[in-house]
């Protein structure tokens, strides 16, 4: 097992540096010094080469990106060429915005799709099972946009339930703005995950084990809730683990569209002021989550199904 | 008729009446895309065509849907903006489908050095999350229609190529792939001739999803004000109507919310069908 463990991480590595040098392609060489966003509109050709010093950015590319390395490892991206604040401070307040907006959406979201999934596939065929999946299909198809424009217009502008923008940081304060991006990430998110798990519980139903089961005389609820359910456990835990990261990462357009100072809409805000250091920052950091929770379920995954082979 | 008709894929979608209804309404869409594309319907979408906030009429088919804050008909930005819609998901879905298929077909073939690198460079694209990936790079391309082509093209291949190296990696130890080896086959022959032509289930499938991710993030890119410029799209109409929503006029959002919606729900009732059909394991 930890032999595994060991060469999964080493694996990741590489692919972490893939990540970094994608994104110095990107920002230092095709993009190049944001001296012209930063130094204000009356600066001369002194204040921009005085920014280039103060950035590294009159260096040569391999030493940019060296510098570059050297705050990957240490993990200090310094300060924010917008706010002026450490990068690092910045992003552990924002961590914490975009999990009480996303934690409760994905937790609501799986328990929702879970139980469609299960009803569906118990009167699989029939016309319960039908109506769900028409509804999941009808639900997807329409635009992540118009649930946001048009459920903050009718709850939040019309009937004037939910706040319509903002946020406050006190622990029960929060929710008053929370509760509405919530149940929108809900709505958003339910039809693709009750597609999912129906398939696996309708694959699972297939079995063998099942057929047993039935065989001894179980009842078609003791099959599903026990014999099904059980056995589904493993995607329904993988699915939800690769969910980890977008955890973090928040709802970029929820975020961006309520106000809720995450890591999403810092982000946007980053790449609409070319605030570099903050742009390296939440890549790497981003990248190194979703690398992390693919190794963690790989490694879960071995854990609880004998039959995978550790290779 | 010939074979190609008669196939068992072809045959169970041609049963699939839903399947067929959805496939026409995408054909539906594409001849619009063409039309507008190549000048055969004019659409004066800048233009204003009477006073601000018309409601729909009958007066000509340019108030079919009323106008817009600036007078401009909501129809014809609607129908303009299918353009960019069909013209970013074909590229999308064409290019990532094809670059896909042959990076999977070249990775699970050779193995070994190969297979390694081609995993590792779709290991670091896809430990980006997608929308965020999309949005970082029209920033370095550049926003404007030019950027979102990148940036679909930058990803896109991932998911196919992911799922044909799998197939390949099991194709490759097939029968009839030694002894094409046997005969004395090149390897490019045997992948381009044997070897791609046998994942065409999985390409296939993938052609359809990736047209759909395509036109989903084209109207989200769009609304963030960073992809389509001065030119109507589905995002944009939505975001225009942001503004009108709150004076009470829903035309533009209703319009554009049907288009999209019509279009993408054909897509997923089709690809489903299209899996369905093409399943080897279903009989």
């Amino acid at each position: 097992m930890w032999p595994y463990i060991v060469r999964r991480l080493l694996w990741g590595i590489p692919i972490l540096l893939g990540v970094t040098m994608a994104v110095f392609l990107g920002l230092h060489v095709m993009k190049g010094s944001p001296a012209a966003a930063h130094v204000g509109k009356d600066a001369t050709l002194e204040d921009i080469a005085q920014f280039d010093r103060e950035q590294g950015f009159d260096k040569s590319y391999p030493v940019q990106y060296l510098r570059y390395m050297k705050e990957v490892v240490t993990f200090d991206f310094g300060n924010s060429l917008k706010t002026d604040r450490p990068v690092g401070e910045m992003i552990s307040e924002g961590a914490g915005k975009s999990v009480s907006l996303t934690l409760p959406a994905l937790l609501l979201t799986s328990l929702l799709a879970i139980c469609l999934a299960l009803i569906a596939s118990y009167f699989r065929g029939r016309k319960t099972d039908r109506a769900i999946m028409i509804m999941a299909v009808f639900g997807m198809s329409v635009s992540f946009l118009v649930y946001i424009v048009v459920l903050q217009y009718l709850l939040a502008f019309v009937l004037p339930i939910f706040q319509i923008h903002g946020y406050e940081p006190g622990f029960g304060a929060r929710w008053q703005f929370l509760i509405l991006p919530i149940i929108i990430q809900v709505i958003v998110g339910v039809g693709y995950d009750t597609r999912f798990y129906r398939s696996v519980f309708v694959e699972e139903v297939g079995k063998d084990h099942v057929t047993t089961a039935y065989a001894k005389g179980a009842s078609k609820r003791r099959v599903m809730f026990v014999h099904v359910l059980k056995n589904a456990l493993i995607p329904i835990v993988t699915r939800v683990m690769i969910s980890i990261p977008f955890l973090v990462t928040g709802s970029l357009l929820l975020e961006q569209f309520f106000g809720i100072p995450g890591i999403g809409s810092m982000l946007l805000a980053a790449l609409d002021t070319d605030d570099f250091p903050v742009i390296k920052a939440l890549s790497v950091l981003i990248s190194l989550l979703f690398i992390l929770s693919t190794i963690l379920n790989d490694v879960l995954y071995a854990v609880v199904d004998p039959r995978v082979r550790l290779k | 008729m010939s074979p190609f008709w008669n196939s068992r894929p072809i045959r169970k979608l041609r049963r699939d009446k839903w399947a067929l209804v959805c496939l026409s309404l995408i054909i539906c869409y594409v001849l619009v895309a063409i039309a507008v594309k190549f000048g055969i319907l004019g659409l004066a979408f800048e233009e204003r065509v009477g006073e601000k906030y018309m409601q729909p009429s009958g007066e000509s088919w340019l108030h079919w849907l009323g106008t817009d804050r600036q007078g401009r008909s909501i129809f014809a930005r609607m129908l303009y903006s299918a353009k960019i819609a069909i013209g970013v998901g074909l590229v999308s879905a064409l290019v990532g489908s094809t670059i896909g298929a042959i990076l999977g077909a070249i990775a699970g073939y050779f193995g070994k050095r190969v297979d390694d690198f081609i995993v590792w460079l779709y290991s670091v694209v896809q430990s980006i999350p997608y929308l965020l990936l999309l949005i970082m790079l029209t920033y370095i391309a550049g926003k404007g229609i030019m950027g979102l082509y990148v940036a679909f093209i930058a990803t896109s291949w991932v998911g196919p190529c992911r799922m044909v190296r799998g197939e390949v990696i099991k194709l490759r130890e097939a029968e009839y792939i030694h002894s094409a080896k046997a005969m004395g086959y090149g390897d490019w022959r045997i992948i381009f001739r044997h070897i791609i032509p046998n994942t065409m289930h999985i390409v296939l499938v993938y052609f359809a999803l990736l047209f759909v991710a395509a036109i989903k993030s084209e109207v989200i890119i769009s609304f963030l004000g960073l992809g389509v410029q001065r030119e109507p799209s589905w995002g944009i109409m939505i975001k225009q109507s942001q503004a009108e929503l709150i004076n009470g006029f829903y035309w533009q959002i209703g319009a554009a919310t049907f288009a999209m919606f019509v279009l993408v729900l054909s897509f997923n009732i089709f690809a489903d069908a299209l899996q369905d059909a093409l399943d080897p394991k279903s009989l």
